[in-house]
């Protein structure tokens, strides 16, 4: 089992026919993804890499049965392009484009209040179920198959955890990455309920980074709720306030959203959180061994 | 992206919103000039520069005839002055806004920020103006009201006036505060912007509300379709490191430390700082050079860090996943030799192509310090700096 897609999970990309979007295609299908579809308005039709062009996602979703979507438009018409997602009632968008327009995404939220597709990120590197299906930017290799749920805001900080966690011979379930923009779909709780729900997943890596509140709402929720061990990391324990940190969503703004208020809420939520990014692997080991779950989670 | 209250005040009138009458001055004769053809005989002179609490210290003057406007732009234009916003080095004071004095009867606080938690904008209220409101809010919380917008409707007529009640705006004025709210959330949404805050925003004698002050963040993500806001750019304003990394499509932010980083990713970027602050060092930057980076741009990158004086060493962390390894180091060594680089570099690289990126560095014959890991680079280059 695994969280949000698997061998099944039949992908759509909008955007295809653009240069990124072929790329990571490749790589996708390289992988093992089944992408059944791709979606260019005006390129319907051809085909780019044996898969077929359709010029609207209704139409991709009609003659092919897709039920996810990965997102590389450019960020004037992502969210679009998520809206179009939505109204086709796919069950999932994953939207990997970056620099979409805050005020855009407060629309598009809007819009999908009470409708049925989960929304992933903007501005993240995707969702990987390893040895199934890697939908997003992520490199496939560094992953490896097992029980290790990652949730991150953060694209190139989770895949040094990630490559930790598998030299370690720790695999994972799921990981899924939130994106680093302050409006986004999918959040930490409802990974972390959906990780806690999968019965393949027996502990959970969560790493967040300075700027709002999200962690500290994860956090109340994981010592509410949360059956399962969860070590974490914040990135930005030493960013100034006021600058933003890259992200849109990156920046300590009125004393609010400090690492050190984060990381004060995991650890009261029973979260251990690793001193550095190079030993939340270890860090991870160690909470795992102390549970008694190392040899469930050890890939052998 | 910021802009001058000044240019935020001439925004706010092309939507209707009252403001108090001022004209820029760059000299002081432009600024005897401006007070001129006011109407009032007190005029406000005020330092323009992208920071608060100018207030406080010592950048708004009240002249009350033309020589003390002249006296007063003389003082102040040119001077560095150091608000609790600007950090200890200040900032020069380029610009003034000559303005109408206002007859202020009472001040408020108005502002329009996005709420992460709600993913809405929301209209921000209390009648404790004309102080910092991050104070009001620590102290005084059941001070401020709140109004979540709903992105379709747009701000109503009812919450602008519900507001107004809460505040304690006079009844007879809350018409007026109710249609300053509703065209200071027009302009919010058709210019993009992230914060826009009156503070203070003004009941005078004669019964007018208007903003005293304007400042307005805008959304740089939006800014491709707004070639009006973008021309407001004051790059006097901005670190001129950060204009020539926005250049090249990189994300660099100046630090005070000596250690230069290079990364891909903002959240690895910021994890770099962090672990070689554990490490006893200082970063002297946050660069992330995108998932896309070409040599050039890692050449750009180069140059932009070691143009900061304090830098004593470079750390380049690079986690390629599609920015492969080999391409890196090609970057790095071109830019190595490119700029005669002449302090200690370490180079940590994991990732496609991650043994062909290594065998490169190491055949350069440069003076590269290949590092295992993240750690390993960060406690490198902390001992190398000293």
């Amino acid at each position: 089992m695994s969280v949000y897609i698997n061998k099944d999970t039949k992908v759509l990309v909008q955007g295809i026919t653009g240069s990124t979007a072929l790329f990571h295609t490749k790589q996708m299908l390289e992988y093992g993804t089944k992408i059944v579809a791709g979606v260019t308005p005006g390129k319907g039709g051809t085909e780019v890499e044996g898969v077929p062009v359709f010029n609207t996602v209704e139409d991709a979703v009609k003659a092919t049965g897709a039920n996810v979507s990965v997102i590389y438009v450019p960020a004037p018409f992502a969210a679009d392009a998520i809206l179009e997602a939505v109204e086709a009632e796919l069950d999932m968008a994953i939207c990997i484009t970056e620099h979409i327009p805050v005020l855009d995404m407060v629309k598009v939220k809007r819009y999908m209040e009470g409708k049925n597709t989960r929304l992933v990120g903007p501005n993240c590197p995707g969702v990987i179920t390893p040895d199934e299906c890697k939908i997003g930017i992520m490199p496939g290799y560094i992953h490896k198959k097992g029980h290790v749920g990652v949730v991150s805001r953060s694209g190139t900080l989770t895949y040094e955890a990630t490559h930790q966690l598998s030299e370690e011979g720790i695999g994972q379930s799921t990981a899924v990455g939130i994106g680093g923009d302050p409006v986004n779909g999918t959040n930490f709780i409802d990974v972390l309920q959906a990780f806690n729900e999968d019965e393949d997943t027996y502990a959970v890596v969560m790493i967040g980074e300075i700027g709002g509140t999200a962690e500290e709402e994860a956090a109340e929720w994981v010592k509410a709720n949360m059956t399962k061990p969860v070590v974490g990391f914040i990135g930005g324990q030493t960013a100034p306030e006021g600058k933003r940190m890259g992200h849109a969503g990156a920046i300590i703004s009125g004393g609010k959203g400090t690492a050190a208020d984060k990381i004060k809420a995991m650890n009261a939520a029973g979260i251990e959180v690793a001193d550095t990014p190079s030993v939340i692997g270890e860090t991870l080991i160690k909470v795992i061994k102390e549970k008694g779950l190392y040899d469930a989670c050890k890939t052998h | 992206m910021n802009i001058h209250e000044y240019q935020g005040k001439e925004l706010l009138r092309q939507y209707g919103v009252a403001v108090s009458y001022g004209t820029v001055a760059f000299s002081p004769e432009e600024a005897v000039k401006a007070a001129k053809e006011l109407s009032t005989d007190v005029v406000v002179v005020k330092a323009q520069i992208h920071a608060g609490g100018r207030g406080k210290a010592g950048g708004v003057k009240i002249a009350k005839n033309l020589d003390e406007v002249r006296a007063y732009a003389k003082e102040l234009l040119g001077k560095v002055l150091v608000t609790h916003q600007t950090g200890p080095e200040g900032k020069e004071i380029k610009r003034l806004l000559i303005e109408e004095g206002s007859d202020i009867k009472k001040e408020y606080y108005i502002g329009l920020v996005l709420d992460r938690q709600t993913s809405r904008v929301t209209l921000m209220g209390s009648e404790e103006g004309g102080v910092d409101i991050e104070e009001v809010s620590e102290n005084t919380p059941e001070k401020i009201f709140k109004e979540v917008i709903d992105p379709v409707i747009g701000l109503t007529g009812f919450q602008a006036r519900r507001m107004a009640f809460n505040m304690n705006i006079p009844p007879k004025l809350v018409n007026k505060a109710a249609k300053f709210m509703l065209g200071l959330y027009t302009v919010f949404i058709e210019k993009d912007a992230s914060i826009v805050e009156i503070n203070p925003l003004v009941e005078t004698g004669d019964g007018d509300i208007l903003a005293l002050d304007a400042k307005f963040d805008f959304d740089e993500n939006a800014l491709y379709r707004h070639k009006d806001i973008v021309e407001l750019r004051d790059f006097d304003e901005e670190d001129s490191k950060e204009i020539e990394a926005s250049k090249h499509d990189l994300s660099y932010i100046s630090l005070d430390g000596n250690i230069g980083c290079m990364v891909n990713g903002a959240g690895l970027a910021m994890a770099t700082m962090d672990t070689i602050n554990y490490y006893g060092g200082t970063p002297a930057n946050f660069l992330d050079v995108g998932g896309g980076a070409t040599a050039e741009k890692v050449t750009e990158a180069f140059k932009i860090i070691l143009s900061d004086k304090n830098v004593k060493g470079i750390f380049v962390n690079i986690f390629g996943g599609i920015m492969k390894c080999d391409i890196i180091a090609e970057g790095v060594i071109q830019a190595a030799k490119e700029v005669s680089l002449d302090v200690p570099l370490v180079v940590r690289l994991e990732g496609t192509n991650v043994e062909i990126g290594k065998k490169l560095l190491n055949e350069s014959g440069l003076n590269i310090v290949a590092a295992g890991t993240m750690a390993d680079g960060a406690k490198q280059i902390v001992e190398l700096v000293g």
